[in-house]
């Protein structure tokens, strides 16, 4: 890696296209679920959505005002020799991209609620670093508004419940109804401690649609929760419809033998995510 | 043809909008949100006045994002926000300030609808997330009132023309389109369980 310099312009350019642009297997999705729809109020909620990609995109505006708070997960690889810090970087290309993108200044001391203005405050924006071998350097951003991360969910089931999971998942959907700005992407974390399947259910919003869960099981539970959410009859926007979830991703970890953790992270229909690699010394950034 | 809203509006006028209408906004909005809100039932309680005159308004739940630029501010993404935050003090904040039209996005609670409905106000959803849909209808901005609790939570007094599709979600004889979906909602979770 060349320089400080070089690693903060790749994050500003990550953040940029990411506020701007969803990935292709986002806008399919929307495309798709679009089709089934047979009301006109959920037909239109959906025009809507598409339109405004298309705006948002040949004017380079961010496509929601709500542009979130930046969550970044990193891979770093520990042969890697970086000459900077990395998470003092970042800071500065949230602050950069703030002014530049721009974004919405959305940072607040918790209680006294003053605004930073600059979307960097105390602890945030968060950075998860997972070490790895070799040289590798991964980032990958989401953007997250309030309107859906308002409806994160932490329960702690009772092991012998096998019906549990399922049932956390429809309450929580049924609960948020239009708030969480739907079709949502539901991200579901099982297992760990608290604070790995809440960390679990966020990671889940990075994948993308097509692809289901590579354990069969879990697909088949993704296949499962997918259909009952769209049963619900919440709709897009929550004003009625055949498309409540654009799909349900879970991910797992082991457990202690007494406790079933399952954490609930949703994801609005704007699910605005990029990522960026280093490619020889140079950082790459793609929004998939 | 949509029908069109031209504000200031009348009870009368309001109260002929059905639940399922689709309807277009032409002319003076103003942005609110929770801290707005607060401030103007605690000067209204207190037998002050507001910077503006509402009765018969819309107003608007978004934080607006803008770039500031030499000739003034240019809005860049206006979308709705969550409107169930200010459940609380939405019939309260209606009463003292004779709104007539809120819009919004995701909805409000069945109490406040009732409420709503008995002031005659209507609760009108505008896609959550469409903030450059929204940005392009917005033709002028008149002023920033309350701009220390910040750009997101000012009151804006915007010029909208053919702000649209907007979708009557809650009418004034107290038909909330969301309340039916949630019951049904809540109905399908519990079946399973």
């Amino acid at each position: 890696m060349s320089s400080e310099a070089e690693f903060r312009s790749a994050l500003v350019e990550m953040l940029r296209r990411a506020a701007t642009t969803l990935p292709k297997d986002v806008v399919e999705a929307l495309k798709r679920c679009k089709r089934r729809e047979r009301e006109q109020v959920a037909i239109l909620q959906f025009e809507c959505m598409l339109k405004n990609l298309e705006l948002a995109k040949k004017l380079g505006a961010p496509i929601c005002q709500d542009t979130g708070v930046p969550i970044f997960f990193m891979e770093l690889g520990t042969g890697l020799k970086l000459d900077f810090d990395p998470i003092a970087a970042l800071r500065r290309a949230v602050k950069e991209a703030t002014l530049s993108i721009p974004l919405r200044a959305n940072v607040v001391d918790p209680l006294s609620r003053v605004n930073t203005g600059t979307n960097v405050g105390e602890g945030l924006p968060a950075a998860h670093i997972e070490l790895v071998r070799g040289k590798r350097l991964r980032i990958a951003l989401l953007l997250k508004g309030a309107g859906a991360e308002n409806w994160s969910r932490l329960y702690m089931l009772r092991p012998s419940d096998g019906e549990a999971i399922e049932r956390a998942v429809l309450l929580t959907l049924g609960e948020a109804g239009g708030q969480p700005c739907p079709p949502t992407i539901v991200g579901v974390g099982v297992g760990g401690s608290a604070e790995v399947a809440c960390l679990l259910a966020k990671k889940a919003l990075l994948r993308p649609l097509d692809k289901p869960n590579k354990d069969r099981r879990l697909a088949g539970l993704e296949a499962r929760l997918t259909r009952a959410a769209n049963e619900l009859g919440i709709g897009p926007m929550g004003l009625g419809g055949k498309t409540t979830v654009l799909g349900v991703h879970v991910e797992k970890a082991a457990c202690h033998t007494a406790s079933l953790p399952v954490a609930i992270n949703l994801q609005c229909w704007a699910a605005r995510r990029a990522s960026a690699k280093l490619v020889g010394d140079r950082m790459r950034v793609e929004v998939p | 043809m949509r029908k069109q809203l031209r504000p200031p509006l009348s009870e009368k006028q309001v109260r002929q909008l059905k639940v399922g209408d689709i309807v277009s906004v032409t002319g003076k909005v103003v942005t609110a949100r929770d801290k707005a809100y607060a401030r103007a039932i605690e000067l209204l309680c207190s037998g002050k006045k507001l910077p503006l005159d509402l009765r018969g308004g819309i107003v608007y739940h978004c934080g607006p994002l803008a770039r500031k630029t030499r000739k003034g501010w240019r809005v860049l993404s206006a979308g709705p926000t969550t409107s169930a935050r200010l459940d609380s003090m939405q019939a309260e904040f209606v009463e003292r300030t004779g709104v007539r039209t809120i819009i919004g996005k995701g909805g409000i609670g069945e109490d406040v609808a009732d409420e709503l409905a008995r002031l005659g106000c209507v609760y009108l959803a505008f896609t959550g997330g469409v903030g450059v849909l929204a940005a392009r209808a917005i033709k002028g901005i008149q002023k920033v009132l309350w701009q220390d609790l910040g750009a997101a939570e000012a009151l804006w007094v915007l010029r909208v023309q053919d702000f649209e599709p907007l979708v009557v979600a809650v009418d004034a004889q107290g038909n909330n389109l969301y309340a039916r979906k949630i019951r049904l909602a809540k109905a399908t979770g519990g079946a399973s369980s």
